[in-house]
């Protein structure tokens, strides 16, 4: 009989997100995959979990899991894990899925693997890819024990794929335990995002410290503009102030996988290098001779880039012109 | 109030990591070591919520002997006492036994709020504050970029893939704040002198009452099989730029039909 993996499902702008469809193609390809969906959803999710390999569907709708923190999502999970024991468990690296699946470790005693990029399970022992210490080394890693298997996967580790199922749902019931309304979440602010996303973006402009201020990432906006692309940025910009956190990419931001990223005054700190560094092509321009990008660049330019990027968009409008 | 803060020791940023082939953990035997970034902040906002409401901040830390530079830093910075788990029966540790260790250690102490960073800046594992806060019993609130307490109530500003949710607790809860939430003060020469002062208590493992079974690499669910490089990726052109840099990346671009 085939393993079953257990895939626990997130939604991202009210729709079932990209990275749990990921994890569904890889859990339908190593085994029987099924998921879990607790809190209100959009009426379609159940379907297309089911359409991307979800052979069985555990569904609570309850808004507990929606408007408390962490625990009564844990609580649930758990007593399901206890009472079907999958072999596997994925969790997107997430902001919940990470809260949920460290509860989840400490509760049931078993391990957890942060951070992973592909796994392997054979005869019930999971054996994980895990880039570690910023992408510098690859790690394989396995857990040991009699509980269940906890990973946490890496957005785009894999290609979400069509894998109609049957559409097969058990409802469960949400816990009522008062103890697990601890904390409660009072409002959802929304931050309000201008242009294409970085999610799915074939094209990624990336600025870095390099930049020297929030105003010249308008060059970089015209550049994406001109490209059909996004714009991201490093950690260093982020925390500077200069562009929100959703434009960050790199170990604790996004992760992306473009067919083309434009690094701007990116030096290529291991952290950032881990969110972009299996771009299709990556071009770079930089004033440092030394810095680390350049070792990833398909093509780089070593030079001021208030003068290349500008000379890039002109020669882009004059080609596109032609 | 009493604030523990949960903070990690690492190898400077001036160091490249090597990895010991055959005990497959980072080298830390004689390269220098810090605070790491991450948990400074972590330490920055206890010392805050302490300016406004009064109270400690402890800072605990397990590691090796090393750690005792991250330590004075904190307490440089103005943290009131510290907490040293030192001992080999810890080395190895998972990120489970890590957070056994560390919520052996907060135990000891009384406490209304523990901080830690979201993540280390080494391992960015990002899992051991949710353990350690179920290990407590007490509620996990991470990916704070803003806090603020009243009372027996806390409620922090949480990241998330959106925007912001403005979470609210009581106390005493766990909080993990995200890099950024501040700018962590630099030790000043009057701090550096109180540091030498200010108390260290070291524990083992078993002054912790934890047996070897548990934590270190013997207690580890999580055991890494391999590590090594991972294949480098071709080279690639690199040009300088003599006034045509940005016509040559043009000229990339169409080679790899992009324009």
């Amino acid at each position: 009989m085939a393993d079953v993996i257990w895939v626990y499902a997130e939604l991202s702008d009210e729709r079932v997100s990209p990275t749990t469809l990921e994890m569904l193609a890889k859990a339908a390809e190593t085994g029987k995959a099924e998921a879990i969906l607790l809190g209100p959803a959009p009426d379609d999710a159940p379907a297309t979990l089911a359409k991307y390999g979800a052979s069985k569907i555990y569904r609570c709708a309850d808004p507990v899991y929606r408007d408390y923190l962490t625990l009564p999502a844990a609580q649930t999970v758990a007593e399901l894990i206890e009472k079907h024991r999958p072999a596997v468990v994925l969790f997107a690296s997430s902001y919940g899925g990470r809260d949920l699946a460290a509860n989840l470790s400490a509760r049931l005693d078993c391990g957890a693997i942060s951070d992973v990029g592909d796994f392997t399970l054979k005869d019930g022992s999971v054996e994980a890819t895990i880039p570690a210490l910023g992408a510098s080394y690859l790690n394989t890693s396995t857990l040991v024990g009699s509980g269940p298997k906890l990973l946490l996967v890496r957005p785009k580790s894999f290609e979400p794929k069509v894998n109609e199922q049957p559409l097969v749902i058990e409802e469960v019931a949400a816990p009522a335990d008062a103890s697990l309304r601890k904390a409660r979440v009072k409002e959802r602010v929304a931050v309000r995002r201008e242009g294409p996303q970085l999610d799915g973006a074939k094209t990624i402009v990336s600025g870095g410290r390099g930049l020297k201020g929030e105003e010249n990432f308008a060059m970089l906006r015209e550049l994406a503009e001109l490209l059909g692309g996004a714009v991201g940025a490093t950690r260093a910009a982020v925390d500077a102030g200069w562009v929100p956190y959703a434009m960050q990419i790199g170990q604790t931001g996004k992760t992306v996988k473009p067919d083309l990223y434009i690094a701007c005054g990116i030096s290529g700190a291991v952290q950032h290098l881990s969110g972009m560094k299996t771009s299709k092509y990556i071009v770079s321009i930089n004033k440092d001779p030394d810095a680390p990008i350049f070792q990833y660049s398909d093509f780089g330019v070593v030079g001021d880039l208030f003068k290349v990027v500008p000379q890039l968009i002109e020669e882009l409008k004059k080609r596109k012109g032609a | 109030m009493n604030i523990v803060v949960c903070g990690k020791v690492i190898p400077a940023s001036t160091v490249t990591i090597e990895i010991d082939p055959a005990t497959k953990r980072m080298v830390r035997k004689g390269v220098a070591h810090e605070l790491d970034p991450a948990a400074a902040c972590a330490v920055e906002e206890g010392l805050r919520l302490v300016e406004k409401h009064g109270g400690t901040v402890t800072l605990i830390t397990m590691g090796i002997a090393d750690a005792t530079i991250g330590i004075r830093n904190a307490l440089a910075m103005g943290a009131t006492s510290a907490v040293h788990i030192l001992d080999d029966a810890v080395a190895g540790s998972d990120t489970l036994g890590t957070a056994k260790v560390l919520a052996a250690a907060i135990k000891k102490q009384p406490f209304d709020l523990v901080l830690c960073a979201t993540e280390s800046s080494d391992s960015y594992s990002g899992i051991v504050p949710g353990q350690i806060a179920f290990l407590l019993g007490v509620p996990p609130l991470s990916f704070a970029k803003e806090i603020a307490v009243e009372g027996d109530r806390i409620t922090i500003k949480r990241q998330s893939e959106s925007g912001f949710d403005v979470v609210e607790s009581t106390l005493p809860a766990l909080v993990a704040v995200s890099s950024g939430i501040n700018e962590p003060r630099y030790p000043q020469l009057k701090g550096i002198m109180a540091a030498k002062k200010k108390e260290i208590k070291v524990y083992t493992a078993a002054d912790l009452g934890l047996s070897p079974d548990q934590v270190g690499e013997k207690g580890a669910k999580e055991k890494v099989l391999t590590i090594g490089r991972p294949p480098k990726r071709q080279a690639g052109k690199i040009v300088t730029d003599e006034g045509d840099g940005g016509r040559q990346i043009a000229d990339f671009l169409a080679e790899i039909k992009v324009i």
